[in-house]
């Protein structure tokens, strides 16, 4: 990554709107905006924010049976993915770990699958290499923006009446401003709201078209991270990697209950056994009782003093008004309720195990 | 009074042998939205160079660097609940230790305003 950082087609908006321009997977993104962090993730939360997520990998594949395909290297249920329905879920590889996390959309005449910035260069030829007589066709001329907050519907809505008409993980081709886009109801801050993909020459335009909405205002990777974080949601690199498996990580309820029985996955042994004997860890909610963020690779312990795991996810939590953490603790441990201790720069700081997400999740089913 | 400034964006201002610390207004702009401080106790000691404290924002934490030698005399304990107030007047109320010197001929080592403002740009 010692390449110049990419620009994303929003490049020079984001320059004019004041952003912040931080080097994130070799794209050059904003991480804020003048409002800053805190006021563009309550602004998420209270009416709607857009994030550019344009150093996503978008992806089409063509082909017979894409997603009986798909399900040689995922273990989510794509044979069954209806048209027009978008659904969560990852690669694994042969020990049951996780290569990425992913959303893919059966549009129909093709599937559209979004892959995170940081793994386009493994997760593209994973696909070519594994799915047989399939078209793996990695776009680059599309930007990709996500409309998020419970006035997303409105400020979408406005330029585009199709959008309302979708529910939470549905997905459609309709136009905005006269340029035809892809829009899914779906995203990653917890909110109700969009990601659409739009030509690169229109984004631009389209994006300053929902700024344009009172309601809506920038928003940067900072409160991309503080949304997610507080929805519970998991950053991959972060939370989830090659080595941790979906039932560590709490992610068995995107492994559907055919796929759960049947395997025929990568890894499936180690994922149907630790459905049934449980995984060595899991990935669970922290609140600490005090001020001080519990950061990445925080050691927690239990009461009794001993390590039982490690914080993989940990900010301050805009919404919630205090720090809220993720990590992982050891089998026997994580109940809801239970005493631990984070050990923050030397000095043991008392935290609970909580229920996540810390924000509920506001979605229109 | 004369104000001091460290390269680790701190200004020090001395009344007799006590010092007043605290973080630029560049620095907390730099930080972004402050959420917490921890802080050393009256009475520690500590030389120029060693930690005396961690700020955090909402993204990351960030080592606030001793400029001289000396002793902790207080620590605005304000701080506590209101880290915020970093943001907004750290070259005012936001102070963050009152310190006894050890050392005054070392402020020598320490720039000026305009010395400061060359280095920030």
């Amino acid at each position: 990554m010692t390449d110049t950082p990419k620009r994303t087609p929003l490049y020079d908006l984001h320059v004019e709107l004041g952003g912040k321009m931080v080097d994130f997977a070799g794209w050059e993104m904003p991480v804020q905006y003048p409002m800053g962090i805190m006021g563009e993730h309550k602004h998420c939360r209270e009416k709607a924010a857009l994030f550019d997520v344009s150093h996503m990998g978008q992806v089409i594949l063509k082909g017979d049976s894409i997603g009986e395909k798909l399900e040689s290297i995922c273990p989510q249920a794509y044979a069954t993915l209806k048209e027009g329905k978008a659904r969560y879920g990852f690669f694994t590889n042969e020990d049951g770990g996780i290569m990425d996390d992913l959303i893919v959309s059966n549009a129909g005449d093709h599937f559209f699958v979004v892959v995170n910035a940081s793994m386009r260069h493994q997760d593209i030829p994973h696909m070519a290499a594994n799915l047989d007589g399939v078209e793996v066709i990695e776009i680059f001329d599309r930007a990709l923006v996500a409309v998020q907050g419970p006035k997303a519907e409105d400020v979408v809505g406005e330029l585009c009446p199709a959008a309302r008409d979708l529910t939470f993980m549905e997905t459609t081709v309709a136009d905005i401003n006269g340029v035809e886009c892809r829009i899914s109801r779906l995203g990653y801050t917890g909110e109700d709201g969009y990601e659409i993909s739009i030509p690169e020459d229109q984004a631009d335009a389209v994006a300053r078209a929902f700024l344009a909405h009172d309601d809506c205002e920038p928003a940067g990777l900072g409160a991309r991270d503080s949304l997610r974080l507080e929805a519970g949601l998991c950053l991959y690199g972060n939370d989830i990697d090659q080595s941790t498996s979906p039932i560590e990580a709490s992610l068995s309820w995107a492994i559907q209950k055919r796929r759960k029985e049947e395997g025929g996955f990568p890894g499936a042994d180690r994922i149907q056994r630790e459905l049934v004997e449980g995984a060595a860890k899991k990935l669970v909610g922290i609140k600490p009782e005090g001020r001080a963020p519990a950061r990445q690779h925080v050691e927690i312990q239990c009461a009794e003093g001993n390590t039982i795991g490690e914080i993989t996810s940990g900010s301050f939590g805009p919404t919630v008004g205090g720090p809220v953490a993720m990590g992982y603790v050891a089998k026997g441990h994580g109940e809801v309720g239970e005493k631990v201790n984070l050990i923050i720069r030397g000095k043991a700081q008392p935290a609970e195990i909580v229920a996540l997400p810390f924000v509920q999740q506001n979605y229109k089913r | 009074m004369t104000t001091y400034y460290s390269e680790e964006h701190e200004w020090i201002t001395v009344e007799g042998d006590i010092a007043t610390i605290g973080i630029t207004q560049h620095a907390a702009d730099q930080l972004g939205e402050i959420v917490f401080i921890e802080q050393r106790e009256s009475g520690d000691e500590f030389e120029k160079g060693d930690e005396i404290g961690v700020i955090e924002s909402v993204k990351a934490a960030s080592e606030i660097y001793a400029p001289v030698d000396g002793e902790v005399v207080e620590a605005n304990g304000a701080l506590e609940d209101t880290p915020g107030a970093l943001n907004e007047s750290p070259e005012g109320d936001a102070w963050i230790y009152k310190v006894k010197l050890a050392d005054a001929s070392q402020l020598d080592d320490l720039m000026d305003l305009d010395g400061y403002k060359a280095l920030i740009g």
